[in-house]
Parts: structure tokens; C-alpha cells; sequence
């Protein structure tokens, strides 16, 4: 059987080590929802409201600031806490990465995950080639149309909302639309839901544009071409300029805008290049890479 | 934005370029398309669904509410829904059904101080004001006060008894020695709240909430009740009321109060024309 992305890393570092990101990230995930269903499962009144718009301990709001976007695109004005909680939302994603949503919160990354999971593990291969530049069309489409027809024309399909709404307001049929992402995922387009229509996503990676959480590929000159961390990355894109950019002198750190911080190519790396850095959004050139010293400091451009 | 082509470094040129951009765009156009089309299907709220208090015009709500169910969090009674994929009404909107439980119309609005964007308007502070709909006495065959029995359930479960539900006494013809208490709705105080419809005593209610453009009939722009110009002008805006007369003969007048013809020439009891045996008048010969 072919070899798992990961296996090595496991067997070098132990399982634990190998999964240490995805199962923080399970953890966040799953105690984000967990937070959400207290209230109505077991009467623990934290958190109110959902994923659009939220309230904690009555104090701390949250709004999705796409959804607010588009409720003032069609001509809503929102109320004070409404506005404050999108601001927070903003401030919060701009400093750990945009996309930190997705993999991190939300509850449709788990249906997306499972479907590459399940096409990994049974070596099922989606064939589906999509530009991964259309989700920006589609956010696009997604903001155009409460400005043209008064009406959140998005929220009828998003299966952001529907998924976690579901979860705690009831189901419904939105179970229909998880089940048509898992399978296009699984059987048309890998990743082909997060990874290139999703016009959530394509906000937040807008959002996390000047992020200072970034993972960095610091190691790069261990990286043994092993090509684990392509496999199990989510946007695979986004890893080649700082792994494999040593040469044409691009520094160690992802800055691709569609990196979701998730975390798994440090998990999955059994040389331990990858690692999370906090602060410094400029690319440094790690010495042990540039042998003669060459140490020319070079800024990547974030939409590179 | 993103290396997508597995060789970014062969270049495209300009051809390619604006077929791919098209071949994108019309594909993206489509969905939008097929999207568009079903939100608008999808926007109808029916009739029996009613919105929180304060809720904007449906069609505006649509576009302000981001369904996050803070409405439906923050109402101490739990009587609102978010609607689910496969309903009838939007999917995530806000919505009561008055026959399972109405609005309580807290003093406090707390659905209305939940809501982030003003789909439920902030405007609204005082609960008398609410209009999520307007109460109809739609099936005047089968409401038991109608029939001439007492019930009144309706009235005396309104929160704006007296007001925006009252009883209009009426003879009844029936037994011809009864009063029906009939319940009237007054659109102006009506707040829609449902609590009418719950309370109904029938398997299916007489009285049901619509939404108000249902409810109401319009007169048309150009009609004029004449006795409403005369009240605002305070005298008739045509030609002068002319007094009505009637051609009868010296001595006597009409009173349209049911006293009918009086002579003043006899004081005391008024005389008839007839005389008091009709067989008297049956057996007169010649014109009456």
C-alpha cells in the first residue's frame, strides 16, 4: 500500500507528534460547536446565536462581517453591537491569518477533511480540474447580489451557515448540501469546495492579507523532497514558493494569501522544516541556506 | 492571486488569457443565474408564518437579516422558529406560527435589542406599535359568537382588549330575543401579535392573523366620504344642505325618529288617518 502522508513522521517523532495541529484544530473546531450546542442541549447558556452573529455571556458580540457586508449592501444599517462584533471579527482574523477560520472554526472543514481523507485513504482521485482564482469571482457574484435584488441571495446555499445554523437550529434538508460537498470533494474536484469555489474563504483570505501568524518553512534545507506536506495540504500552492524558493532567493515564510494555518505540513514533515511564526511578516533567510553568505533580504509579495 | 497552472512559468498569452477569463465568467454568470432565480422563489414568506416584532417590510428583511437566531435566543417565551432548509419560509429567517403560540409583546422587546442588523427594527420601543400582521374574524360562519353563543375568548385574551378587539352587540335574529357578542378588530391598535388566533376555542380558528396586505381592502385614491369633508370643513363643501320637506298637509310633520306622522294642530296624542277598526277601512267604498 502506498505510503500515508504522515507515516514517516509518525514512526520518527511518534503519532502524537504527527498529529499535534490537527488534533488542536479538532479541538478548536469541535469546541467552538460544543460552545454553540450548550445552550440549546444542555440548557448552558454561553454562546447565543451562530456562526452569522453571536453573542457570549451577553457581553462579547460576534458577527460574520461578510453577512454584515452584504446586509448593508442591501441597504440594512446595523446596530451598534452588530457592527462592533464584525470589527472584532475582523481584527481577530487579520492578526492570525484569514483563513485560520476556516480550518480552525469552520464546521464545513470537517466534511472537506473527511472527503480527503476518504480520497486518500482509498486512493479515490477527484480528476476535476477549477481554477482556484474562481472563488474570488464567486465572492464577487456573492456581494453583487444583495446590492442588486435587496436580498442575501447567498445565505439560500452557503454551507457555511447551513451547516452550523443546522447543527444548532435544526437540520432541515441543509444535510443535502453537506452530503453534495462531501461528494464533489471526494469524486470531482479535490478540495474542490474549500480550495477553489468557497466565497467565505476567498474573504478571509482577503481579511488575513497582512497576517502575522505564518507558517514558515525554516527547515527548507532538510526537506528531503519526501512530498508529504503537498499531499496533505489543503492549498498545495501555497507551500512551493517558500520551500522550493531558496534558489531564486524567496524567503522560508508562506505568504500566500490561501494558506488556512492548519498546520498539518509541520504535523506531517518527519524533518521538521515547517514551523508557526508569530510577528514578523517578512521573509528571513534562515544562514545555513545561502552558503555564500548572500544574505540579500528578500519581501515576497503577498499576492505572489 | 494564486499559482494554480501546474507550470506557472510557461506563459499564457492573450488568446488563452481572455478565453479562460470568459470561459470563467460564464460559468460564474450561470450559477449566479440559477441562484438568482431560486432566491426568488425562495424570498416568499406565506401566509401563516409571521415575523417578530419590528421585522422590516419582507422584502427589505431578506436583504437585513443575517439569520444568527439571537431573535429566537433572546425570546423568554421560545416561541420563534428559524426556519430550516425544505421550509416553506427563507431559509434561516425568523418566524412565529400565531396557532401554536403568539407573541407575548414583551414591554421590553428583547427579539428586536438582540438583533444586529436591524432586520428587526430598533426603531420599535414601544410594543403597542409592533405590526407583525393584522387580526381577521375570517370565518364569520363558524365563530361560535356568531352563532349567537358566549365565548369572547378572543377578546379577553387580547393584550390590547377594548382597543384592537372589541365586541360589537348585536340583536339576534335567531332566537329574536338574544344579543350576539360579536369581535370586531380595529386595524389601527391590531399589533398582530396572534394571541387571538392561539386562544380560538374552534379545531380550526375563526380568528387568524394575515399579513396586513392581506388583511386590508384599499378604497380607491379619488373616493370622497362627503361626511368626512363636511366634518374637516366643518360645513358641506357642496351646494348648502337644503332642508327636506315633505308636502303634507298644514298642521302636521314627520319625525324620522319612528314617531312618523304627528299633527301639531291636536295637541296631546297624535291623531291617525286611519281609524282604529281596519275592517272600518276595508269596508270603506271609494279612494283610500
Amino acid at each position: 500500500m502506498k505510503d500515508f502522508p504522515g507515516d514517516t513522521a509518525s514512526a520518527e517523532h511518534g503519532w502524537l507528534k504527527a498529529h499535534k495541529w490537527l488534533l488542536l484544530r479538532r479541538f478548536s473546531q469541535i469546541g467552538v460547536l460544543a460552545l454553540f450546542l450548550a445552550g440549546p442541549l444542555a440548557g448552558v447558556w454561553i454562546v447565543t446565536g451562530n456562526l452569522s452573529a453571536s453573542m457570549t455571556l451577553g457581553v462579547l458580540p460576534l458577527t460574520d462581517p461578510l453577512l454584515l457586508a452584504q446586509s448593508m449592501l442591501s441597504g440594512a444599517w446595523p446596530v451598534l453591537s452588530g457592527a462592533i462584533g464584525a470589527l472584532i471579527v475582523l481584527v481577530f482574523y487579520a492578526l492570525v491569518g484569514g483563513r485560520v477560520f476556516c480550518s480552525w472554526v469552520c464546521p464545513v472543514n470537517l466534511v472537506t477533511d473527511l472527503a480527503a481523507w476518504l480520497g486518500r485513504r482509498f486512493d479515490i482521485r477527484a480528476a476535476g480540474r477549477l481554477s482556484r482564482d474562481l472563488r474570488y469571482w464567486i465572492l464577487a457574484l456573492v456581494l453583487f447580489f444583495p446590492l442588486v435584488t435587496g436580498v442575501i441571495v447567498w445565505e439560500y446555499l452557503n454551507p457555511v451557515s447551513m451547516a452550523h445554523r443546522g447543527l444548532i437550529f435544526g437540520l432541515g434538508w441543509a444535510w443535502t448540501i453537506l452530503v453534495a460537498v462531501l461528494l464533489y470533494d471526494l469524486l470531482i474536484v479535490r478540495r474542490g469546495w474549500c480550495g477553489h469555489l468557497c466565497p467565505v474563504g476567498a474573504f478571509y483570505s482577503l481579511v488575513g492579507m497582512r497576517a502575522a501568524v505564518r507558517v514558515s518553512a525554516e527547515g527548507r534545507s532538510r526537506c528531503d523532497d519526501c512530498t508529504d506536506c503537498f499531499h496533505i495540504c489543503p492549498e498545495p500552492q501555497v507551500i512551493k514558493p517558500a520551500l522550493k524558493g531558496a534558489a531564486r532567493g524567496r524567503g522560508p515564510i508562506i505568504t500566500d494569501l490561501n494558506c488556512t494555518n492548519c498546520g498539518r505540513c509541520i504535523d506531517v514533515c518527519s524533518k521538521r522544516v515547517f514551523r508557526f511564526r508569530m510577528g514578523d511578516r517578512r521573509p528571513i533567510e534562515v544562514p545555513v541556506e545561502l552558503p555564500d553568505a548572500q544574505s540579500h533580504r528578500v519581501r515576497t509579495h503577498p499576492f505572489s | 492571486m494564486t499559482n494554480e497552472s501546474p507550470k506557472p512559468s510557461k506563459p499564457l498569452n492573450r488568446r488563452q488569457f481572455i478565453t479562460g477569463v470568459m470561459k470563467t465568467a460564464c460559468g460564474v454568470g450561470l450559477f449566479g443565474l440559477g441562484l438568482g432565480l431560486y432566491s426568488q422563489r425562495a424570498s416568499s414568506l406565506p401566509a401563516w408564518a409571521i415575523r417578530p416584532p419590528g421585522a422590516i417590510p419582507e422584502d427589505d428583511f431578506n436583504g437585513a437579516c443575517i439569520r444568527c437566531g439571537l431573535c429566537v435566543r433572546d425570546c423568554p417565551f421560545d416561541m420563534l422558529h428559524l426556519a430550516k432548509l425544505g421550509e416553506e419560509v427563507p431559509t434561516g429567517t425568523p418566524y412565529f406560527i400565531a396557532r401554536e403560540a403568539g407573541c407575548e409583546m414583551c414591554e421590553d422587546i428583547p427579539c428586536v435589542a438582540a438583533c444586529p442588523t436591524n432586520a428587526l427594527d430598533h426603531a420599535l420601543e414601544d410594543i403597542l406599535d409592533a405590526d407583525m400582521g393584522l387580526a381577521v374574524l375570517i370565518d364569520q360562519e363558524n365563530c361560535i359568537a356568531v352563532q349567537g353563543l358566549r365565548c369572547e375568548v378572543c377578546f379577553n385574551i387580547c393584550p390590547v382588549r377594548n382597543a384592537a378587539l372589541t365586541l360589537d352587540m348585536q340583536h339576534n335574529t335567531r332566537s329574536g330575543k338574544h344579543a350576539r357578542f360579536i369581535p370586531v378588530v380595529h386595524s389601527d391598535h391590531c399589533t398582530g401579535c396572534g394571541k387571538c388566533e392561539e386562544a380560538c376555542i374552534l379545531d380550526e380558528a375563526a380568528i387568524k392573523v394575515l399579513p396586513r396586505h392581506l388583511a386590508k381592502g384599499k378604497l380607491g385614491a379619488h373616493y370622497r366620504l362627503g361626511w368626512e369633508q363636511k366634518r374637516q370643513a366643518g360645513e358641506a363643501l357642496v351646494t348648502p344642505d337644503v332642508e327636506h320637506r315633505y308636502n303634507l298637509p298644514e298642521g302636521m310633520r314627520y319625525e324620522h325618529g319612528g314617531q312618523g306622522l304627528i299633527d301639531e294642530s291636536a295637541p296631546g296624542q297624535p291623531e291617525s288617518p286611519f281609524p282604529g277598526d281596519p275592517l272600518e277601512t276595508l269596508n270603506r267604498k271609494g279612494a283610500l
